[in-house]
């Protein structure tokens, strides 16, 4: 049944669809909203579920890591301060092999403290062995949470449905909001193989000497790489039930572009319908979203872009000292092809700066200009600055 | 009461404590007196490192290692996952040293009780981050050597009385808090048997001695952690919903010299500084109903 949600109550709807059995979380802006509209269905009996209150975010995961070991399906949701707070807890969730799905409604870093949408949050613990989703509407954030349990426990991973603050958690939009019976059918009742169970007593998280460490840690890289696999395949059967699939990457105008936008969550909407625009005049242009950034479908990514001749990779993140951490993974994907495009790296809408089709139509100039000379004169810009900064030399 | 106590080990040998451990027989008392029906959340310290070397472990009973400071929000957990999915008759328990309770677990550990949550926690104090190698916490006894309280021309070892966690805890409005220690083991039992039968947060301090931390002989453990109790630098109590009650009393108070004498960490004490540590035994103890 279409609904008109926002993107926190898209989820949080999700997360009772997916009937979990324990919620532990702690407010933070601008997530907050999901754990109180899931509060509210724990009040009125509309999901039986434990609802705990934790007191940290810190604990919020600890306690979705001792749930989830227990072998309830869990739930938590954070942004920002609060998901750097959980990253210790984070990097153990995914070494204990447990399958959390959490929501993170994308918010800048302090300092200085800031509440307004970016990616730096996420991009910051992209390291920490979970599966990470971005979503572009309100309508994945849901369905990727219903994904994202049955790509978890078919894969004991952790799975962060990522999507940006305020601009898709605090917006409405239709959503087609599944039938209970249908979601029941296409994620059952779950059931760890190794809970804490004192009939069948096993020892988690023990201590990892120098002689095994090692091999635990390249079969956790080995299970999130090859976890692309799965996620398609789910995205697949939920395409069957449901009549929406999203892939790892959707390629939109892209396959005979020259110039390729590459871009993560709510900013895809935005150059999709530029994308048209420039299209209508006859201007190769396309645009490449990317879904899935942990496991980084190299492989996609190489097929979807390779034809390029110059690809810009928006984002709403930098790696400091570096650049954007999408481009990176990006430009490393092309390390060993013959075939690739130039690639240039945009850095925009941090800490809520809108960005416009103006900031976008820019980043096509550049990246149009690269593909006419074949020269890239700076890899790494900044879109959309108020002022010029010493050192950077923005062309605005 | 000691034909109640199983002669089935839950504790595996072949861990890797140091001999005299007096932490490892705390943990050894622990699963006597809950048994087979519990899952236990440890903090990282001593008790998980030298219990858990991947492949090998000790526990013959569910247990999880996740972090230092979290072992009472990962307990709260499997806490809530019981209840939700209807498994009566497990208790979930918590087990941290004196750092993963004092100090850095301290927040969880209120969080667990403020919130009435169905966890026991187990306290085992051997006053020191002794797994890390002997460095002072909120738990190390006033004019103690640690390498963090090292003795010099300036300092002289720990300089602050030891945190009351327990009284803490109390405060928190938890049903049942008490403390125990290694050389009363039927004391022990007694109490971990009585804060598991209760339905909601309840919290046991175990004082255990540390063999390479408290600089003692390893035939000493037992006796050492028995002065505590002799001499009032450590007390046996409980507060049960608010009512407290000691639940030993020395029949004649021994001079603490006797206590710190034993041990390498207070051989640097004057006796000024030994009489100084007596007087606020002494007012501890009149605080509490000592003689």
């Amino acid at each position: 049944m279409k609904q008109i949600l926002t993107g926190n109550e898209a989820a949080a709807i999700a997360a009772k669809l997916a009937r979990v059995k324990v919620i532990s979380a702690y407010p933070i802006t601008p997530q907050t909203a999901i754990v109180e509209k899931l509060a509210e269905f724990v009040a009125d009996g509309e999901l039986e579920a434990e609802f705990m209150k934790v007191e940290s975010e810190h604990s919020a995961m600890s306690a979705c890591i001792g749930a989830a070991a227990a072998g309830a399906r869990t739930f938590t949701a954070t942004s920002s301060q609060g998901l750097m707070l959980m990253s210790e807890m984070l990097y153990i969730a995914s070494g204990l092999r447990l399958p959390v799905v959490m929501a993170n409604a994308n918010r800048a870093l302090s300092s200085p403290l800031n509440i307004w949408c970016d990616q730096q949050d996420s991009m910051a613990v992209r390291d920490s062995g979970w599966v990470q989703l971005y979503c572009e509407d309100n309508q994945e954030i849901l369905d990727s949470i219903l994904q994202a349990y049955r790509v978890a426990e078919e894969l004991l991973l952790p799975v962060m449905v990522c999507f940006d603050g305020y601009i898709l958690s605090h917006t409405a939009e239709p959503v087609d909001v599944p039938e209970q019976g249908e979601v029941d059918k296409f994620l059952p009742p779950y059931e760890l193989p190794h809970p804490l169970d004192p009939e069948r007593p096993v020892t988690m998280g023990p201590v990892g000497v120098p002689e095994y460490y090692q091999e635990i840690r390249c079969m956790l890289q080995e299970a999130v790489r090859v976890a692309e696999d799965k996620i398609a395949e789910i995205d697949r059967a939920f395409g069957r039930r449901f009549g929406r699939r999203y892939g790892l990457i959707e390629r939109y105008r892209s396959d005979d572009a020259e110039v390729v936008l590459l871009t993560l969550g709510s900013l895809s909407g935005t150059a999709r319908g530029l994308i048209d625009r420039y299209r209508k005049r006859g201007e190769k242009v396309g645009l490449v979203k990317l879904r899935v950034f942990r496991p980084f479908p190299f492989g996609e990514l190489i097929d979807a872009l390779g034809h390029a001749k110059a690809v810009a990779v928006l984002e709403k993140d930098v790696s400091l000292g570096s650049g954007g951490a999408l481009f990176i993974d990006a430009a490393a994907a092309f390390i060993d092809v013959a075939r690739r495009p130039l690639m240039l790296n945009f850095i925009c809408g941090l800490g809520g700066r809108d960005v416009t089709q103006l900031d976008i139509r820019e980043a096509i100039r550049v990246a149009g200009r690269a593909a006419e000379t074949g020269v890239v004169r700076r890899a790494v810009r900044w879109l959309g600055l108020r002022e010029k900064i010493v050192g950077l030399r923005p062309k605005l | 009461m000691t034909e109640q106590i199983p002669k089935e080990e839950l504790l595996a040998p072949g861990h890797r404590a140091c001999a005299g451990c007096g932490c490892v027989l705390a943990i050894r008392h622990v699963l006597k007196a809950l048994g087979k029906n519990v899952i236990i959340a440890c903090a990282t310290g001593c008790m998980e490192v030298v219990t858990t070397p991947y492949p090998e472990t000790s526990w013959r009973v569910p247990w999880i290692h996740a972090a230092f400071e979290n072992a009472a929000a990962v307990a709260s957990g499997v806490a809530a996952a019981l209840k939700a999915m209807g498994k009566g008759g497990i208790k979930a328990v918590a087990i941290a040293g004196d750092g993963g309770t004092a100090d850095i677990g301290l927040q969880a550990l209120s969080g667990t009780v403020e919130r009435g949550d169905n966890v026991l926690f187990i306290c085992y104090d051997n006053e020191a981050y002794q797994n890390t190698g002997i460095q002072r916490s909120g738990a190390t006894p006033f004019g103690a050597w640690t390498t963090t309280t090292p003795i010099g021309r300036v300092k002289r070892g720990e300089d602050r009385p030891k945190k009351d966690v327990p009284r803490i805890i109390a405060a928190h409005g938890a049903p049942y808090v008490a403390t125990a220690s290694i050389a009363y083991p039927l004391d022990l039992i007694k109490k971990l048997r009585k804060a598991a039968a209760v339905e909601g947060p309840t919290y046991v301090h175990v004082h255990a001695s540390c063999v390479p931390g408290w600089r003692i002989d390893t035939s000493k453990s037992i006796e050492v952690a028995k002065l505590a109790v002799l001499t009032g630098a450590w007390m046996l109590y409980e507060i049960e919903n608010g009512e407290f009650r000691l639940t030993f009393k020395p029949p004649k108070r021994r001079p603490i010299a006797e206590y710190l004498k034993l041990q390498g960490r207070f051989r640097h004490l004057t006796d000024g500084e030994i009489a100084e540590i007596q007087r606020m035994v002494d007012e501890q103890c009149k605080r509490f109903g000592i003689e």
